[in-house]
């Protein structure tokens, strides 16, 4: 594959009010690979994903600077920023299952940007489903409450929503916090396939995820890039950085 | 310690006075609790009995007679319904909107806290001020009068913040986690708060909206001075007796009149005027409690 | 089992990508919106509204040489439609409120408190449910039904129990005005028991306290700001209230002595004289300043305990 930015991060800081908590960082992600983001909590992480789609704007009393550029526009001269996030698919720690049918759930997304054929909106309703390996365990009850569903349905219900407006980008933020082991697996397998049509980024804090799934992996720590690298780097017996190493074995953390 | 070891966690005379003492408190503290609650029944018992001779289906549909000494109330059950309505119609909406507002919209700088201070105010307001500010605005300034629309806009004023504090308290029910899970897909905050948020706040904002109707009900400072009459000649059972630019007679309003401005009433109608206006006013209240004990149990996650 | 289909179908035929809203539903979001904005903003207008037109009324008043405002607010002489020499003073009336306020609150205040410890620190969540419930149910009662229990029924049983000549007076008005103040002291009261953290209960539990001695020593200082609060919140309710007063107390214009003295609260005095009052008189704009001086003790008395209660929130 042909290694071609997707997404430009340069000099990237964030500030909630007089506390900075991402310094200037700078990174690319490539088109269509698996991108994972690693590093204890508190390291900004999820900030760094509510930069991304602008989500950040709902917080009050945050100053971002430095660019964010997907396919070379910056993040924060879009003309729609409505636009922006359906460019991005987000997956929340915890699942939220919207207290709408699984129907509407799947199908909000496209209504919100104007389409409402029922023709249209069943066959993206159908495929986002399938994606998500939701479809054979809902397609009898579509019409029951998305709230009713268990965890790991309801997290795989989120991961249809964010495919339904067809997606450039899809980000997970520690995905597997609230599900079991075994349906984590069946979502891993599920990403292994979406990779082919679009660029993912795992934020994990699993480093043992980030080793199976990542073309590439960031250990981010206290708001500052330890080290970018491919997972055999990382993972490896040498990665450039003392941390990286303590990190990944376990001994900080 | 002489004692075999199974006696060593005996109650010390000590730790038996505490006990004692806490015991007490508990009696006294529920004394106090049932000190407001238990003389209320007992008035309102009273009231009930006292109001007895009157209180019958022909009391509420008749017309007061030989000046207001008799008869019924059906005019003035009738000018509070008008009241009310009218007010819920102007206030309703607005409270509603004012509260998305405040809970969706506001961000936490100056300007709004000084419209939540407002809100709170408005809420502090003596009732006889509003009178004075129907007066001035509605009756002299807008030249309305004294009529049913100066008297239902007071009223609409003056009850607006027991709606935007429940639609609020509805709206901020809705976990934030569902607005931003719309928002990650694209959707605007009117989509989002359209399509999660007020479903799931309905049932809270229709308890405010009948709470406010209870409250409207009830009041008679501001409607005294801007549109209500101690008198109207009605036809008996007459449902729409009132046009809006005339003034009216309200349950309220005819309950002060009865007991303070008429003499020779028949002793048990302003009891039954009393017992209809706590009833009715009960009654509302009663089912907005039921509604949200009601929607507590079925809720959707 | 539930294996991944075999193979994903091929993109649905219209993409989402490109679609655009219809014209109408954007604009109409705006104007919604708009509406949303707006009615957000009101109660600032309608605040200030109220402020402006009370004053407006009362401000010609000013310019009559024969009004002082010192005169107004610290003399008891109260005699509107003397022919030969009108005086507005209000001070007999500031002094019934006050003394109406101060009876209602030393009877709710205590009551008021304990029923809410009583609530949040004794019973069970059946009982509190229910008292909850009951509470909620006394503050819905209009006032002129509660000044028509203090005409009918506390006047009687105030006569009767007292032998004082007259049924409607301090004590009357306190006693009704306590009964009016309590649901809202008991409500804020419980909240503010209830703000104080749970640890802060067991860590005394385990040294071996008592309820009662927690109670004194932990939940009273802990939840001190939020029952100043309810106090004052009641003494704001206990200004304003109007109608229950006007038919309990009495119509005397003089400074009470005792509690069973009838006298007038500013509130009452309002609502009996307005009617009277020719538009534009004298009479009329002095009752209009006496709105405004009630306006400012409750706005007042709400922003303190506003203030309050944020710094609660705040800690």
């Amino acid at each position: 594959m042909a290694v071609e930015t997707h997404i430009e991060v340069t000099d990237l800081r964030l500030a909630y009010g007089h506390r900075e908590v991402i310094h200037g960082i700078s990174f690319d992600v490539r088109r269509g690979e698996i991108f994972g983001i690693i590093g204890p909590a508190q390291s900004a992480k999820t900030s760094l994903l509510r930069c991304l789609n602008r989500t950040i704007d709902f917080t009050p009393d945050t100053h971002v600077s430095g660019s964010i550029k997907i396919d070379g526009q910056d993040v924060r001269k879009t003309g729609s920023v409505y636009a922006l996030r359906r460019k991005i698919g987000m997956v929340a720690p915890l699942p939220v299952g919207l207290p709408l049918t699984i129907y509407d759930n799947v199908a909000f997304a496209p209504r919100c940007a104007g389409l409402t054929r029922r023709s249209a909106l069943a066959p993206i309703v159908e495929r986002c489903l399938r994606q998500a390996a939701l479809w054979d365990e809902v397609k009898d009850r579509l019409n029951s409450l998305g709230t009713r569903l268990s965890g790991g349905q309801q997290q795989r219900l989120t991961i249809a929503r964010a495919l339904s407006h067809q997606p450039e980008v899809l980000c997970l933020d520690e995905f597997s916090i609230a599900i079991d082991p075994v349906t984590t697996m069946r979502i891993e397998d599920v990403l292994k396939e979406l990779r082919r049509e679009m660029t993912i980024i795992l934020v994990t804090n699993l480093t043992q995820q980030a080793r199976r799934l990542a073309d590439r992996t960031m250990f981010l720590w206290n708001g500052d890039i330890v080290e970018i690298g491919t997972t055999d780097v990382i993972f490896g017996d040498r990665p450039k950085d003392r941390r990286t190493y303590d990190y990944v074995q376990g001994i900080f953390g | 310690m002489t004692d075999a070891p199974e006696n060593n966690f005996t109650a010390t005379p000590l730790i038996r006075k505490r006990l004692r003492q806490e015991t007490m408190a508990k009696w006294i503290f529920f004394g106090m609790a049932a000190a407001m609650v238990v003389p209320l029944l007992l008035i309102i018992g009273y009231l009930a009995v006292r109001a007895a001779p009157s209180l019958s289906l022909e009391f509420i549909l008749d017309v007061p007679r030989r000046g207001m000494t008799a008869g019924g109330i059906w005019p003035a059950l009738v000018g509070t319904i008008y009241l009310v309505f009218l007010s819920l119609a102007v206030s309703a909406p607005i409270g509603i909107l004012a509260a998305i507002y405040l809970n969706e919209y506001a961000r936490d700088n100056w300007f709004n806290r000084v419209i939540n201070l407002a809100v709170l105010n408005l809420a502090g307001v003596p009732s006889i001020v509003h009178a004075l500010f129907g007066l001035g605005a509605f009756v002299y300034a807008a030249r309305f009068g004294y009529s049913i629309i100066s008297a239902a806009l007071t009223l609409a004023i003056m009850t607006l913040p027991v709606i935007i504090a429940s639609t609020r308290e509805a709206l901020a029910s809705v976990p934030p986690s569902f607005r931003e899970a719309c928002w990650n897909v694209g959707a605007t905050r009117w989509q989002a708060i359209r399509a999660v948020v007020l479903p799931n706040a309905i049932s809270g904002i229709l308890t405010g909206v009948i709470l406010q109707v209870s409250r409207a009900a009830g009041e008679t400072a501001p409607i005294m001075f801007t549109g209500a009459v101690f008198f109207k000649a009605v036809e008996r059972g007459d449902l729409f007796p009132y046009y809006l630019d005339e003034q009216c007679m309200a349950l309220s309003m005819h309950l002060y009149t009865l007991s303070t401005q008429v003499p020779g009433v028949m002793e048990s109608i302003p009891y039954a005027t009393a017992i209809v206006l706590l009833g009715s006013v009960l009654l509302v209240n009663a089912m907005a409690i039921s509604l949200r004990v009601y929607l507590r149990t079925r809720k959707k996650w | 089992m539930n294996n991944l289909p075999p193979e994903t179908p091929a993109p649905a035929g219209s993409a989402v990508r490109g679609v655009k809203r219809p014209a109408w539903a954007r604009v109409g979001e705006r104007i919604l919106e708009g509406l949303i904005y707006v009615c957000g903003f009101s109660a600032i207008v309608f605040v200030l509204g109220i402020f402006a037109f009370v004053l407006k009324e009362a401000l010609p008043i000013f310019a009559r040489e024969s009004f002082s405002l010192t005169q107004f607010l610290f003399s008891d002489q109260w005699y509107p439609t003397s022919e030969l020499n009108k005086r507005y003073g209000v001070f007999a009336m500031i002094a019934g409120t006050g003394a109406v306020t101060l009876l209602a609150m030393a009877i709710a205040v205590p009551f008021g408190i304990g029923a809410a410890i009583f609530l949040s620190e004794f019973c069970g969540p059946k009982l509190r449910e229910a008292l909850k419930i009951i509470i909620e149910l006394l503050a819905a009662i209009p006032s002129v039904v509660w000044g028509f229990i203090g005409l009918s029924v506390m006047s009687r049983l105030i006569m009767q129990y007292t032998g004082a000549p007259v049924g409607v007076n301090v004590l009357n008005g306190g006693i009704i005005l306590a009964l009016m103040s309590v649901p809202i002291i008991v409500s804020i009261g419980e909240d503010a028991l209830k703000a104080v953290p749970d640890s802060y209960r067991e860590a005394a539990l385990a040294l071996g306290v008592t309820k009662w001695q927690l109670i004194r020593r932990v939940l009273l200082p802990a939840a001190k700001n939020g029952l100043l609060a309810a106090v004052l919140l009641g003494v704001g309710r206990g200004v304003g209230e109007t109608m229950a007063v006007l038919m309990a107390t009495g119509h005397a214009v003089h400074i009470p002595h005792s509690v069973l003295d009838s006298v007038r609260t500013l509130t009452a005095n309002i609502a009996a004289e307005l009617g009277e009052a020719p538009a534009g008189s004298d009479h009329y704009r002095v009752l209009f300043l006496t709105g405004v001086l009630l306006f400012t003790l409750t706005f007042g008395v709400n922003l303190i305990a506003d203030l309050v209660v944020r710094g609660i929130k705040k800690r």
